[in-house]
């Protein structure tokens, strides 16, 4: 193994970096008056932020990069996206279809949240 | 290390690693559910009301911060500095008690005036996500105590140096896993 001070360092640095990007972003669209990023795009960015900070730590603290060792890990990470993504992606979409279509006619807590997204 | 326990250190790491994927499947699960419930707040108060970014972005930093210090316990180790990664390893403890205090503060605060697990679908779904990762690190605590008592007694053997990689890879994905915590609860759940 070859790890070094250097590359936590470095994670550690960038990783707060994109934190504080996300809150900042978060704050600002909290208490300004007009949005400077609309609401979808705002959560975009944060699920952004959210991926490259992943990225930046599984890089500098788990050291998986582009080497022969490294390949195992990504491997196993592939396939657990994979799944995370049907779990994750596949209930909300299935789940929020399933509320809207059985959606009684007066106005409910989700109607009320949500931005007509089956316009 | 002779060539059957770097065969065993590895093989270990690889199985763990493999443990871990699924562990991030099941934290999937409570993050898909959450997902689907955060609008039931059953009329009470949502994250809106109920989260504070301050705070829970100094849980993050703690957490962030200790992941960092758990990795120089790993780069210590390796050069066969046992006091200097036993210092590390106490630092990396303490970080995270902080933070687990700092959790069951929240909780406390949140059950006390009412907004327990059993007051809505949102609600469920919030202390089921936030506190299965918070279990996690109660048993991660754990682990480090033990390990602190084994490397301080019997020092950095090869045994001892494959189960401290498999805790520092366990400490990391917690911080990992928290991220996603704070993005998807805690921020996307204040706007």
């Amino acid at each position: 193994m070859n790890i070094s001070v250097k590359s936590y360092v470095w994670g550690f640095i960038i990783s707060a970096l994109l934190v504080l990007v996300a809150f900042g972003m978060t704050e600002r669209h909290l208490t300004s008056n007009h949005y400077f990023l609309s609401h979808s795009a705002l959560r975009f960015g944060i699920l952004l932020l959210a991926c490259l900070q992943a990225l930046v730590q599984l890089r500098f603290f788990l050291h998986l990069g582009a080497d022969s060792e490294s390949k195992n890990g990504w491997k196993m990470l592939f396939v657990t996206f994979v799944l995370i993504l049907i779990i994750v992606a596949g209930s909300i979409w299935i789940m929020d279809h399933l509320n809207y279509n059985m959606m009684p006619q007066q106005m409910n807590d989700y109607m009320m949240h949500s931005e007509n997204m089956f316009k | 290390m002779t060539t059957t326990e770097n065969h065993h250190s590895e093989n270990a790491y690889f199985g763990f690693w493999l443990y871990l994927m699924t562990d991030l499947i099941s934290f999937s699960a409570l993050f898909a559910v959450f997902a689907v419930l955060r609008y039931n707040t059953a009329g009470g108060s949502g994250g809106e009301e109920l989260f504070s970014l301050p705070f829970a972005l100094t849980e993050t930093f703690i957490l962030l911060f200790s992941s960092f210090i758990c990795g120089l316990v790993l780069v210590s180790a390796q050069q066969n500095k046992i006091k200097a990664a036993l210092s590390y390893l106490g630092l990396t403890f303490c970080l995270g008690l902080s933070f687990l205090g700092m959790e069951i503060w929240e909780f406390s605060k949140l059950i006390g005036e009412g907004n327990g697990p059993s007051k809505s679908a949102f609600l469920s779904s919030f202390f089921a996500l936030v506190g299965a990762h918070g279990l996690h690190i109660v048993v991660g605590l754990l682990w480090l105590l033990v390990l602190f008592t084994v490397l301080s007694k019997k020092g950095l053997s090869s045994k001892n140096f494959s189960n401290l990689r498999r805790f520092v890879l366990f400490w990391h994905f917690l911080d990992l896993v928290w991220i996603f915590i704070f993005s998807f609860v805690y921020l996307i759940g204040k706007i």
